[in-house]
């Protein structure tokens, strides 16, 4: 048997919230983030909103050296970074350099920093492009841009499944722990507000057209016209329960405690999505029974064939009604590979709080038999929660989380 | 050859310092300001990527190329604005 694999430190850089006290602040009462795009002039795009991180001065985070290199996807990643250590009560250079890594994912990399560069190819030649191109619009790099800066020598990943891939790099951190490392990184994030990164999400469809913030992104909804994106993501501290107990590690937030994955048939094979063995395995993996299962933060497509795919496979497994439902990330819009580790910090608050945080502005369809925990928040314990995220591509995957005894 | 074209062809020692800073940033525990004429440029923070794109910079602004161990040659600001001036120097004659 495995020791367990604890979540000891988290932090989150979100649309609603740069910090965890102020995305918890915005999250648990589902105040609205998503407003029209003001990164680039999206004017002439069919859609103009998008949950953006505002006021964020990476010069005020960040040295000197890092912010000419990086792109803005990878300043959110190090400073999500540089506040999960703290919050763990860890500094890096406490632990052996070789006994801790990351593992991140990532949708798209350095989009905006990519777009500059490719501008200036096109528009000026070959010699304006950075060097820092070279590896800044890569979807690695804030794996590689952590492990730099916090001295994490340990295994290193990156994982690419759009939003399944942030909870497959918490999976993956966990297996690297089993084989041995002492602490792992792990998380997600994507920042592709930028006329290249909405190139690509016009191109893959499902991007809503509503002019209205409120009414943009409505998973479960009976008005579901598609999707927001939004930008950011968050970073977990994973450790061994050992060794976490032996540096006194406190508070720790629950336990990492089960993981399933699942790949879809293929379309028009008219076999059932996968989504429902996902939540299969990872409760099977946890040793959890689906009554153990205080609340499930959904994947919240906001396209109704993905709507009801989730909510048939939530009641497939819990019964109609059988557990509260939540899509927090109704406030921030779909951050790609970093909107499930964002519910995984939403899911150890919700636990530590009592407290379900609201998909704000839906109201459930009656097509849908699941217990949405729409507008209000609602007071409850919280102890076992499962976090769902699919990816574009036919990916499911499926996180348990515990809390201490 | 007189006139404000030629003026611009020297390379001083502050063109170094806004290039440094433009391209690569300034590491918080150095002072471009300070006495750091004869300091390496490894001491100074600056990685091999972080001169790559110092040349580049310098070779758009002064329509120059340099040469590919300029950097490896000259390891300190002092000697390569001497050298990089030596090359301005020998394109005017040219």
């Amino acid at each position: 048997m495995s020791a367990r694999t604890l979540v000891t430190g988290i932090g989150v850089a979100a649309p609603s919230g740069l910090g965890v006290e102020d995305f918890w602040a915005a999250t648990r009462i589902g105040k609205n983030a998503i407003g029209p795009v003001t990164r680039f002039d999206a004017s002439s795009y069919p859609s103009r909103l998008a949950g953006e991180i505002h006021g964020f001065e990476p010069a005020e985070h960040l040295p000197g050296r890092l912010v000419p290199q990086t792109d803005r996807v990878t300043q959110l990643a190090l400073v999500a970074t540089d506040c999960a250590f703290e919050d763990a009560g860890l500094d890096p250079g406490d632990l052996h350099p070789c006994d801790m890594g990351v593992v991140t994912a990532a949708g798209s990399g350095g989009s905006e920093f990519g777009e500059n560069e490719l501008r200036k190819l096109w528009s000026q030649g070959p010699k304006h492009v950075s060097a820092y191109q070279s590896f800044a619009w890569f979807y690695a790099v804030n794996t590689g841009q952590i492990a730099v800066r916090n001295d994490l020598r340990g295994p290193t990943g990156v994982l690419v499944g759009d939003q399944a891939g942030g909870l497959d790099a918490l999976a993956q951190a966990r297996r690297r722990l089993r084989k041995g490392s002492r602490l792992i990184a792990a998380g997600g994030f994507d920042a592709s507000i930028c006329s290249l990164g909405w190139a690509a999400h016009l191109a893959a469809g499902d991007l809503s057209v509503s002019e209205v913030p409120e009414r943009a992104y409505l998973p479960f909804d009976a008005a579901a016209s598609g999707y927001v994106p939004g930008e950011g993501g968050a970073l977990i501290i994973l450790e061994d329960e050992e060794g976490a107990v032996a540096r006194g590690a406190r508070d720790a937030y629950a336990e990492f405690a089960g993981y399933g994955a699942t790949l879809d048939p293929r379309p028009g094979s008219g076999r059932e999505p996968g989504l429902r063995r996902a939540v299969l395995a990872a409760l099977a993996d946890a040793g959890c029974h689906p009554a153990e299962v205080d609340v499930v933060f959904a994947d919240g497509a906001g396209v109704p064939r993905l709507d009801r795919e989730e909510a048939e496979a939530i009641t497939a497994v819990f019964g109609p009604l059988g557990v509260p439902v939540t899509a927090p990330k109704t406030t921030t819009g779909r951050i790609g590979a970093g909107g499930a580790p964002v519910d995984v910090v939403s899911a150890v608050l919700s636990m530590r709080e009592g407290l379900i945080p609201p998909t704000t502005n839906v109201e459930l369809s009656p097509a849908y038999d699941i217990d949405l925990v729409a507008v209000r928040p609602r007071t409850a314990s919280v102890r076992t929660a499962l976090v769902l995220a699919r990816g574009r591509g036919g990916f499911n995957s499926a996180v348990v989380l515990r809390a201490l005894d | 050859m007189k006139g404000p074209h030629v003026s611009k062809q020297e390379f001083t020692f502050d063109d170094l310092k806004r290039i440094l800073l433009e391209g690569a940033g300034a590491d918080e525990e150095v002072d471009l300001d300070g006495d750091i004429l004869d300091t390496d440029f490894e001491s100074l923070g600056y990685e091999s990527l972080a001169l790559l794109e110092t040349g580049s910079r310098i070779e758009r602004e002064f329509d120059i190329t340099l040469d590919d161990d300029i950097f490896a040659d000259h390891t300190t600001p002092r000697s390569l604005v001497e050298a990089i001036n030596a090359s301005l120097k020998v394109t005017v004659d040219a």
